[in-house]
């Protein structure tokens, strides 16, 4: 009889490791598509930076 | 009326900057609380403590058919109506529905083993139908990576993407036209579910959890990719000029 809600007895080999590879999923997901966006978002914002400081020289 | 305002491309940016932390933080409030109660219900008389396994299988395994609905509907719109924003979306959503189909295959691996005392089953219709689905995921992203030219990769693509929409349904009803090792459906099916409440709850919070997530990704994903695509336009202005 399992008393911890965290214990998964003989099947924690199994139990675990598929919430680590859910977790590790998501983390995944999570810091690949922020860091992309806001690469993306940066080289906009000093792209057009870079516009609007030739339009004004010239 | 929404999908038609949000084919802008300024107004869906404007949306999807709310949008995208409301959808993140409401999906991982409900995959929190639903993996709480999975994790309290007691353990099945059958499968015992694996069955906690389910509640981030299934999930996992309906958002990759969502995920490739999307990419199949995104593609179409692409193609048809040849919108730039629909092609985004399109780009965007296949990593993350391969990882969604990914997570489903190790986890339900994880599951087969203790439960059909093997990691996986070539016979079986319904793991190989989803194999194909990760397949054609990865099939779509390599086929764009491939091509210099971006408009025709993404036609490439979007062809490939509509023809593997052939594999959703197989993926659904495999379990009824074949006979499987996998379980049979015990939630989408006529009749009702068959699994009792102190699974189901869980297992439908953490469903829809999982569902709100995969938006957040989804649109933060297209606003980088629009993002990317606005940088490669800027820059060869610049270098016009």
């Amino acid at each position: 009889m399992t008393t911890c809600p965290l214990d998964m007895g003989r099947y924690a080999a199994f139990v675990w490791p598929a919430y680590g590879v859910s977790a590790v999923g998501f983390a995944w997901m999570i810091v690949d598509t922020a860091l992309r966006a806001l690469r993306a978002r940066r080289s906009v914002e000093r792209l057009e930076a870079e516009r609007r400081a030739r339009e004004s020289g010239s | 009326m929404m999908i038609s305002t949000l084919a802008n491309p300024h107004k869906f940016m404007a949306f999807s900057r709310w949008a995208t932390p409301v959808l993140g933080i409401l999906g991982a409030a409900l995959i929190g609380g639903g993996l709480w109660l999975g994790l309290a219900a007691p353990p099945d008389y059958q499968q015992g403590e694996t069955v906690r396994i389910m509640f981030v299988h299934v999930p996992a395994a309906w958002v990759s058919m969502l995920a490739y609905a999307c990419l199949g509907g995104a593609s179409f719109v692409s193609l048809v109506f040849r919108h730039a924003l629909a092609d985004a979306a399109a780009k965007a959503v296949a990593p993350i529905g391969a990882t969604f189909t990914g997570m489903a295959l190790v986890t339900g691996s994880l599951w087969g083993r203790p439960m059909w005392g093997a990691w996986w089953v070539w016979g079986d219709a319904r793991l190989v139908s989803v194999l194909v689905l990760l397949l054609l995921f990865l099939g779509y992203m390599a086929l764009r990576a491939s091509i210099d030219d971006e408009a025709k990769a993404a036609r490439a693509a979007e062809i490939l993407a509509l023809a593997g929409l052939i594999n959703l349904p197989v993926v659904k009803f495999s379990v009824n036209w074949w006979n499987t090792l996998h379980q049979g459906e015990s939630i989408m099916r006529t009749g009702g579910p068959t699994l009792a409440p102190v699974y189901l709850t869980p297992l439908l919070l953490v469903g829809a959890g999982y569902s709100l997530s995969f938006g957040a990704l989804w649109l933060m994903r297209t606003r980088g990719e629009v993002w990317r695509r606005r940088a490669a336009s800027l820059t060869l202005q610049a270098a016009l000029t």
